[in-house]
């Protein structure tokens, strides 16, 4: 440790310099906000039935088995862009379908194989949680994940 | 032991433990189902094994950075705490809401957001108890000596009690959902968890190894220092992918690859001051634990971190099983094994005796850092794996999980191992003294 720094020096340089980093975390942190709200997400088809369909996938937290733009467990498959793996941009009627089939056959009991549970879910509650899964798969997210498999 | 009311320590060190087991049960389950992925399918599923094996986790460091707190800030403050009676009734209520928490999550009564699960009303008081807590150690050491060493440890207290507050903000717009939630996750583990951690092991070096406490102030300043410049920016390497602006590639690649550097310096800070330890300390099995825990810690955040921050890697890596590893290796080095650590350390102080069964609580250290290694490179050969087959060559996530099983395996066994570390460890502070001990007790008191 240089002899020139002093014990109060060190802590001079440790406050200013965590503030100053802070500032410009918080100055960041606001634009992104901004960002989000207007470049990188549809603020307009932000609609009630998407609130609610998140409210279904965190009710549920399936968030501890798959992950969301690459967040959560890795138990499961990315269900960020299932919309599009499910060809929900070219039939979004076919993707609904398919959701409500494969919900309501869990669990598949097929040994040897991970089990997804039976959530019971209502016919109003697969309808949201496909409307929150369509509006995450249109985020403009850098071009991740690198493929459909997510 | 000093003080009378560092007593109160002993309280959180022992739910710390019964937590401690309590996550790594829920682990070895959570292991065993990707191996045997049938297993208790129904009654368990997977999400609920997973969400109290990570919540009894970060309950029972908080409750050690608690006890560890308590526990040195008397003989730092020189001066007794506050109010002990205080610190009781803060540890049973944050042992009630952990516990109702954990019950309510086995009836799948849950909030939806990853390590944040906690029902509303627990949050609340969670708030409740760190306030609580927070008062009792802040007045504690207004009343006495003013140390680096609690500057900087109530620095971290406090920052992540105010970081906490963002889990009571969930936007419904998810990429602002995501993004504020680090604000908690990563600017409590790569922020300000890490002046916790520095200020747990410079205490440990100044009891363990007598050094010079201006010496090691100025090195606390500057791991810190390097901690916080590095790790508030270096929140940029979540927010790749998230519907963030592309300037965080920049931003988070550059800083989060400086997060090395308070790493770094821990590792050459503990074994710089242990070279110049004035005195040998009794308690070598405290020392192993420490230097062990800047190692790990600096192999498993700084490292493994590392591994996967560069954003170009990020793309690839992001969300596969190398993620997992670096996360279990960094929980592992930094934050479980400072706590070991400082128990190791004040149990036997706590409990008036010798540290009597060193041989056992080092070979609990070895065989415990070495599972932990082997399950990381597992799963880092699984994440290796994954990427080559789904991100690269496209395959689905669920034909390239079949081809992992190997892996699985293995890191099923490692956390068997960890298991059985954990119980010697805990025989290595709770077990009968033998009667050579005993004598030797009499002879010679232990240093403070």
């Amino acid at each position: 440790m240089a002899e020139r720094l002093t014990k109060t020096g060190a802590r001079n340089v440790f406050y200013g310099g965590s503030v100053f980093f802070f500032t410009i975390f918080v100055g960041l942190t606001a634009h992104s906000h901004y960002y989000m709200k207007t470049v990188s997400t549809d603020e307009k088809t932000l609609t009630e039935s998407v609130v609610r369909g998140k409210k279904v996938w965190e009710r549920n937290s399936c968030i501890n088995c798959h992950t969301l733009l690459g967040e959560g467990a890795y138990f499961a498959p990315e269900l960020g862009n299932v919309w599009k793996r499910w060809g929900g941009d070219q039939d979004p009627e076919g993707a609904r379908d398919m959701l409500k089939a494969w919900m309501a056959a869990q669990p598949s009991g097929i040994e040897g194989r991970r089990q997804m549970p039976q959530f019971n879910l209502t016919d109003q509650e697969v309808h949201d949680l496909a409307d929150f899964l369509e509006w995450a798969s249109k985020i403009k997210t850098q071009n991740w994940p690198p493929n459909d498999a997510g | 032991m000093k003080y009378q009311t560092q007593k109160v320590a002993m309280l959180y060190f022992y739910g710390a433990i019964g937590l401690f087991l309590a996550q790594i049960l829920f682990g070895v389950l959570a292991a065993t189902i990707y191996v045997l992925p049938n297993t208790f399918s129904v009654v368990l599923p997977f999400n609920i094994v997973r969400m109290v094996h990570t919540n009894a986790l970060v309950v029972w460091l908080l409750m050690g950075f608690m006890g560890s707190t308590y526990y040195l800030l008397p003989e730092e403050a020189e001066t007794e705490l506050f109010s002990p009676k205080l610190a009781i009734l803060q540890f049973w209520m944050f042992l009630i809401a952990a516990a109702v928490a954990v019950v309510g999550y086995l009836f799948h009564i849950h909030e939806g957001r990853e390590f944040l699960e906690q029902p509303f009303i627990i949050k609340v008081g969670i708030v409740v108890v760190a306030l609580m807590f927070l008062f009792n150690i802040t007045l504690t050491v207004l009343k006495g000596r003013k140390t680096t060493v609690t500057n900087i440890l109530l620095f971290g207290l406090w920052g992540l009690a105010v970081f906490f507050l963002f889990a009571f903000y969930n936007p419904a717009n998810l990429a602002l959902d995501k993004m504020y939630w680090w604000y908690v996750i990563h600017l409590w583990v790569e922020g300000v968890w890490e002046l916790i951690l520095a200020s747990i092991l410079a205490f440990l070096m100044i009891k363990l190894n007598g050094v010079d406490r201006e010496v090691v102030e100025k090195w606390l300043y500057v791991i810190i220092g390097l901690a916080l410049f590095s790790g508030i920016l270096g929140t940029g390497h979540h927010y790749y992918w998230i519907g963030a602006p592309g300037y965080w590639q920049w931003i988070g690649s550059l800083f989060s690859t400086l997060e090395i550097a308070p790493f770094f310096s821990m590792v050459a800070f503990s074994f710089v001051m242990t070279k110049k330890a004035g005195r040998k300390h009794p308690n070598q099995a405290a020392l192993l634990w420490s230097l062990a825990c800047s190692v790990m810690a600096f192999f498993g955040a700084g490292i493994w971190g590392f591994l996967n921050t560069l954003a170009p890697v990020n793309y690839y890596t992001h969300g596969t099983q190398l993620t997992a590893a670096h996360g279990h290796l960094a929980f592992f080095g930094a934050y479980v094994m400072i706590n070991l650590a400082m128990m190791a350390y004040a149990v036997p102080e706590l409990l008036n005796r010798m540290p009597t069964h060193q041989t056992l609580s080092k070979a609990a250290c070895w065989i415990m850092c070495i599972a932990m290694s082997v399950m990381t490179l597992s799963l880092t050969f699984a994440g290796i794996k994954q990427v080559e087959l789904q991100r690269i060559a496209g395959e689905s996530f669920m034909d390239t999980q079949d081809q992992l099983a190997l892996f699985y395996w293995i890191r099923f066994g490692t956390g068997f191992f960890v298991l059985v570390a954990a119980l010697m460890f805990i025989g290595s502070l709770f077990l009968p003294k033998r009667r050579a001990a005993v004598v030797a007790q009499v002879v010679a008191q232990p240093a403070g």
